[in-house]
């Protein structure tokens, strides 16, 4: 009786032992679905194997309801997240909040000090670091070789935008349907805006100056928009006013457009011969200028962060770690090639000679590093971010002054008028959050 | 000659009735026939009727990519299982409502609709809170209690006005004969208000299988239906069109076959008492 109860025990023992082993710890990522990120959905075996302790569910959505999820979770501490794709707009805000657990206790061999600087600074706050960069991007000029051919012109590798309004004269003709121009004319922050306010920046404007005073009655913004506006109607596509990121890319890819300038990634998409009509006639070059020092280019990448109210932030750094290691990026070469490997991240990736023969490697490096989101524009800002302005209220004001704009481009009001309420609505937003006393 | 005018009018009704018909369905047609074609041919301009290259490369991808049973198990547990529960408080209510009117029964028939005109992000917060603090966030148990709520007045309207076209004396006559409230409402009501019931529920579990604020806000991972399946297909950065429509063919399918199957129910029960 006595040795069964001790086998019983024993056997009770090492059941619990073994449930201890292996415990799995369930994490949930919050993720959007473009091309990267379904890749590594794919790609999960090889941390299954390494960790089989963490099992990893997925929750995929649309930008927008996911920015307005992830945000609703993280404010509520609802907890239905662990790891959170978020951009570069949203880290330094919820950074500073206490809302992310920082990444600063991340091995040495994750080497954080290889990610891009002009990234890793987008993402650190007083020394931590609060999010992962998954990918990265700037944006650049995406044009046509053999229309700028025929056009008898030769685009420099650094462009002024009087070189770009030059070229996009030349290049169309609107009875074949080709435009020379296509850009974002969709009303939101994160579109017509994000293209808008880096135009901006190399045009010497800035929403605001060091007091917070809203900028849209100055001479370089108005020189910004008339020259958008100018531009578009008379050598883009018509109904621009609808046309965001997805709306361009198609009409680049079925070659309806002479230039393009947009994020750095849809570079893999125009040169995709699957999908793309003109995939071996296209060139890069850097985001154009005005003489003024800035580019025109903006700064964006997707990251991985932590809620800080998250039970398993053990289990969610270990997969962080994963995700956007050098490791991972060699895994993606190895299954399925460099060109598809998540770009704008790493250093040593922009070292590694064999991505170096992609196409747009070097432009991409280049763009990002011509980018610097804590001194975005000519004259002294007191924020920080490109295309944005990493401020609460941005994601409202950005939307109501594109809105603005865009209705501009539709024709629906004057560039005077649509500048006129833009600093309005912007001294009346500013004023009412407390930044103009 | 008046019998000519006639001929002449139906055939223009008709064609009329054609035309709105095939505007309704077009964009259910077009996302059919998208979910079959490349993302190039997707986007392709002028667009592609038939003659496009067919593929079902976007159906193959959709179901690698996602666990669609798992997406469709919650769609039909959420949807079935509020109607359900639904009508079991809302019988009972329309009864008394219909059959034992008060001075103020129009005025609560007035108040439950008016709580359909607020727009539902405007309890989204508080309702979330709830949920985190009950432990009910991305659970099927607490979709159910939600959409219970929000359908709640549309059943008991619906009910309400099939209930008052059935004459009160049969239920008198079943009360004089000794029958209980209970057995009243089970025995009696429910079978003669069955065309009306049917359609309610119909119309009730496709609202709920098409709902997408609440099941978007209110689920992660393990209660997601497949109106979250679909969003999942959208994307800010790259072509989306094709697979998105494929997404939305499969979560629409099943819905569309049982209204399909169920129509003359459903236009039965909805113009039910329209004549009078």
């Amino acid at each position: 009786m006595n040795m069964k109860l001790r086998a019983l025990m024993g056997a009770c023992a090492l059941g619990a032992l073994s449930t201890t082993a292996f415990a799995e710890t369930t994490i949930t990522v919050a993720t959007v679905n473009n091309g990267d990120m379904i890749r590594m959905q794919g790609l999960m075996e090889d941390f299954n194997k390494k960790h089989p302790d963490i099992k990893v569910q997925w929750v995929t959505l649309e930008e927008n309801v996911l920015r307005q999820r992830v945000t609703q979770d993280i404010a509520t501490k609802g907890g239905q997240f662990d790891v959170m794709t978020i951009g570069t707009y949203e880290v330094p805000i919820w950074g500073q909040r206490g809302w992310l657990a920082d990444l600063n206790d991340l091995p040495a061999s994750y080497d954080a000090n290889d990610i891009l600087p002009a990234i890793r600074n987008g993402l650190t706050i007083e020394g931590k670091l609060y999010a992962a960069p998954f990918y990265g991007e700037s944006s650049m000029v995406m044009y046509r070789t053999d229309l700028m051919k025929a056009a008898g012109l030769d685009m420099p590798a650094a462009p002024t935008w009087d070189f770009i309004k030059q070229a996009a004269e030349k290049m169309t003709d609107k009875s074949k349907e080709q435009y020379g121009i296509c850009l974002r004319g969709k009303a939101g922050w994160g579109e017509n805006m994000a293209f808008l306010t880096a135009m901006s920046n190399s045009y010497g404007a800035r929403w605001f100056d060091e007091k917070w005073k809203p900028q849209f009655d100055t001479a370089a913004w108005k020189a910004t928009l008339t020259d958008y506006l100018d531009m578009m109607n008379k050598f883009g596509p018509p109904g621009a006013s609808a046309n965001g990121f997805n709306e361009n890319l198609a009409l680049f890819q079925s070659g309806k457009c002479g230039m393009w300038i947009d994020a750095t990634v849809a570079a893999s998409f125009v040169t995709n011969p699957k999908d793309s009509k003109v995939a071996d006639k296209v060139g890069f070059a850097l985001a154009p200028d005005k003489g003024l020092g800035k580019r025109g280019n903006w700064l964006w990448a997707w990251n991985l962060g932590i809620p800080a109210g998250s039970k398993k932030v053990e289990a969610a750094k270990t997969f962080v770690e994963w995700a956007t290691s050098k490791d991972y990026l060699s895994l993606v070469a190895s299954k399925e090639g460099w060109a598809n490997v998540p770009p704008g991240t790493r250093t040593s990736l922009y070292e590694n000679p064999e991505y170096a023969k992609v196409p747009f490697a070097k432009m991409t490096l280049e763009s990002i590093n011509a980018a610097d989101p804590t001194h975005p524009t000519v004259d002294p800002v007191p924020y920080v971010g490109v295309q944005f302005v990493a401020i609460p209220e941005f994601q409202g004001l950005g939307t109501a002054v594109g809105q603005q704009f865009s209705a501009a481009l539709a024709g629906q009001i004057t560039a005077d008028k649509a500048l006129e309420n833009a600093q309005a609505l912007t001294v009346r937003e500013m004023t009412k959050a407390g930044y103009i006393k | 000659m008046a019998r000519q005018v006639k001929t002449s009018r139906k055939i223009a009704f008709t064609v009329i009735a054609w035309g709105v018909g095939l505007a309704i369905f077009f964009p259910i047609l077009w996302t059919f026939l998208t979910s079959f074609k490349t993302e190039a041919d997707a986007i392709a301009d002028p667009p592609l009727f038939l003659n496009f290259h067919w593929t079902l490369e976007n159906y193959t991808a959709v179901q690698e990519r996602s666990d669609y049973f798992s997406h469709f198990m919650n769609s039909v547990i959420i949807s079935v299982g509020s109607t359900l529960a639904g009508l079991v408080i809302a019988v009972p209510a329309a009864w008394a409502m219909a059959f034992v009117p008060g001075k103020r029964t129009k005025d609560v028939l007035m108040w439950m609709l008016s709580t359909k005109m607020l727009p539902p992000v405007g309890v989204l917060v508080p309702l979330y809170l709830l949920f985190r603090d009950a432990g009910l966030l991305d659970t099927r148990i607490g979709l159910v209690i939600v959409l219970t709520l929000i359908n709640l007045p549309i059943i008991i309207w619906m009910l309400y006005t099939y209930f008052r076209e059935i004459p009160g004396e049969i239920l008198e006559a079943a009360r004089m004969d000794g029958a209980s409230l209970k057995a009243e409402i089970l025995y009696v009501l429910t079978p003669m208000a069955v065309p009306g019931i049917a359609s309610t529920l119909l119309l009730n579990i496709i609202l709920a299988w098409n709902e997408a604020f609440w099941t978007l806000n209110l689920t992660a991972a393990n209660a997601a239906p497949l109106t979250a399946f679909i969003a999942s297909y959208s994307s800010p950065e790259g072509l989306f069109y094709a697979k998105l429509s494929a997404a939305s063919t499969m979560a629409i399918a099943p819905i569309l076959i049982m209204g399909w199957f169920s129509q003359k129910q459903l236009v039965r029960g909805l113009t039910f008492g329209a004549v009078k």
